[in-house]
């Protein structure tokens, strides 16, 4: 079915949407709120000009923190002869071949001037500027931009562009997992709708984001935590359509062992909770733990996803014994020692075949970026 | 057995992967009274395959012992018959995350080669996307269009045998991403353009195309990416 022109509403920002903003190579995942200050890359604006906008729109910020969208124009370009020199022999670093101060620049900025128009009265008041080379002109206009550019473009949130954000923000946070190393885990874990699939990480929810990306919403997943509760930060970032949590459950990896035992008592017990909300509560967790107990307890998951920064192999050894037999299981370690140790042991015990060690690198290559 | 979804035991029809040992599998077709001959001995459909579990421990006549898996895009990949260069895993799974593709993704591929992309793919939009591929080469279309309806993902493929440079994909303004890996990806933009979603008046989605050289073993990691 062909997309029409007019009801485009699905490719539309609106408020509550959870979205990236980017710019360059640095994005920030936020919630569209209106009249809520949000601050990126050191500037403070409002979201709100961006609700009713299309997704991949960039807008400019400007005087007053609020967004414009920019009119798709074309980058002027550099076709008229510019004044340039051959080489940098008369050149001299001496600092002093900018005549503009850096009151003067923020005199600019608060005068509203964009950022091209701010790089152009730099160039203008370069001194040195016609005698540098063309690429040395060049490589100077590109450096000014990125410092004085403050254009914000709105993104739809996806593994891809999450996964980019998490590893170059807060790359602790995931146990630096790579983008394409989380590419690598999905497609081998044969990660598809329809499935169940169990997941044990520390990556704020990342991990599990893109799993449950991956699902659309079709089978179920089981997240296994450690501590308290559940970290699902970054798969809110997401912002699935709500029936998405209804495939999902969690599970108290402490849980583990006694679960495998038959020992795990999920009945209700009538105890004096003391309170009528405590009671609620402690009956729905009660609820939760068993329907996750018994999606558990048949042994028959079809994939299983591990990535934390707790040592794997207690953690494989336990949940691999919930998964079916002929389905694939992916361990991500940041090190590669504990993994070696996870070979080793599932060597020795037997029972999986087709183990592979790897690791997997992403190269950058130098093209225009269009 | 389907190539997008998981099933218990093995029946008549389904393609099954034998596992012999360390890095050496083949692909069966699983047939009443069929027999396949492997190292260890033959391997009787009937009485071990139809009816027993996937991940069974199979015994062959002369003694040794195999693992019959159920299939997968991936062990497809490393296990296919080879009609030209194919793309492994590792490429896939990027091309997959950085076109985004999810189930219900619509997606646009040229050249289907040998399907290895194809397969991971259908598993990836599965049940609610769509695959239109074009293949050039009328052999290698009939045989991909044969493989998708043997491994049940029939209904979520749709094969065209025409050159996509000059007659496009056969559809347009449907598509969420578009993989070009073509001899002249340059001459298939224009009709990657008007096969993507419309959205407003720009075409949405990530385009990305990665290129081969006839040289055996060695991939040019030559590719353009377009995001609207």
């Amino acid at each position: 079915m062909a997309d029409n022109g007019d009801n485009d509403s699905q490719h539309r920002v609106n408020e509550g949407d959870y979205v990236v903003l980017k710019r360059g190579d640095i994005y920030k995942a936020v919630q569209i709120q209106k009249k809520k200050k949000t601050v990126f890359e050191k500037q403070w604006f409002f979201l709100d000009n961006a609700v009713g906008e299309l997704y991949g729109t960039t807008f400019e910020v400007v005087t007053g923190g609020t967004l414009q969208p920019r009119k798709p124009k074309c980058v002027e370009s550099s076709a008229d002869a510019k004044e340039a020199g051959t080489d940098n022999r008369n050149i001299l670093d001496d600092g002093k071949s900018q005549k503009l101060t850096r009151d003067d620049i923020e005199t600019l900025k608060e005068q509203g001037l964009k950022g091209q128009e701010i790089v152009q009265q730099l160039i203008e008041n370069s001194t040195t500027f016609r005698d540098k080379t063309e690429f040395a002109q060049e490589k100077y206009i590109k450096k000014k931009k990125k410092k004085y550019e403050n254009s914000v473009m709105v993104l739809r949130p996806s593994c891809r562009v999450l996964a980019m954000m998490y590893h170059g923000r807060e790359p602790g946070k995931i146990c630096h997992l790579r983008y394409d190393t989380l590419a690598q885990m999905l497609t081998l874990g044969n990660i598809h709708a329809g499935s169940k699939v169990l997941v044990f990480e520390t990556c704020a929810g990342l991990v599990l984001g893109a799993v449950m990306e991956r699902m659309g919403g079709y089978g179920s997943v089981v997240q296994m935590y450690p501590g308290g509760g559940p970290v699902r930060a970054g798969m809110e970032s997401f912002g699935f359509p709500s029936h998405f949590h209804d495939t999902l459950h969690e599970f108290p990896i402490c849980h583990v062992n006694a679960l495998l035992a038959g020992a795990l008592d999920t009945e209700a017990k009538d105890k004096d909770a003391g309170g009528q909300e405590k009671k609620v509560k402690m009956e729905e967790k009660r609820k939760k733990l068993a329907a996750a107990a018994a999606v558990l307890e048949g042994r028959n998951a079809d994939g299983l996803v591990i990535a934390s920064r707790f040592h794997p192999c207690p953690v494989l050894l336990g949940l691999i014994k919930f998964l079916a037999p002929s389905r694939p299981f992916v361990v991500y370690s940041q090190y590669k020692e504990p993994l070696i140790e996870c070979y080793t042991k599932l060597r020795e015990q037997g029972g999986a075949v087709s183990l592979r060690l790897t690791d997997s690198w992403i190269r950058h290559y130098q093209h225009p970026c269009l | 057995m389907s190539f997008v979804e998981y099933s218990e035991f093995i029946q008549e029809g389904d393609v099954a992967i034998i596992f012999l040992g360390h890095d050496s599998m083949m692909p069966v077709k699983v047939q009443q009274g069929a027999q396949t001959q492997t190292r260890y001995g033959v391997i009787r459909h009937s009485k071990d395959l139809i009816g027993q579990r996937f991940g069974t421990k199979v015994t062959c006549s002369k003694g040794g012992w195999v693992y019959v898996l159920h299939p997968t895009p991936e062990l497809w990949t490393l296990n296919l018959p080879h009609r030209t260069q194919i793309l492994y895993t590792t490429d896939i799974a990027n091309i997959t995350m950085m076109l985004e593709l999810k189930p219900g993704s619509v997606v646009c591929e040229s050249g289907t080669g040998s399907g290895s992309l194809s397969h991971a793919i259908l598993r990836t939009i599965a049940p609610t996307g769509h695959l239109h591929t074009v293949e050039f080469h009328q052999q290698r279309a009939e045989k991909a269009a044969e493989e998708f309806r043997e491994h049940r993902v029939g209904h979520l493929v749709t094969v065209r045998n025409q050159d996509v440079c000059k007659e496009g994909f056969g559809v347009t303004g449907v598509a969420d991403a578009v993989f070009l890996d073509i001899p002249s990806p340059w001459e298939a933009v224009k009709h990657a353009k008007n096969a993507m979603k419309r959205q407003g008046k720009k075409g949405s989605g990530p385009m990305y195309s990665g290129d081969k050289p006839g040289q055996v073993g060695s991939f040019v990691g030559w590719s353009v990416c377009v995001r609207a």
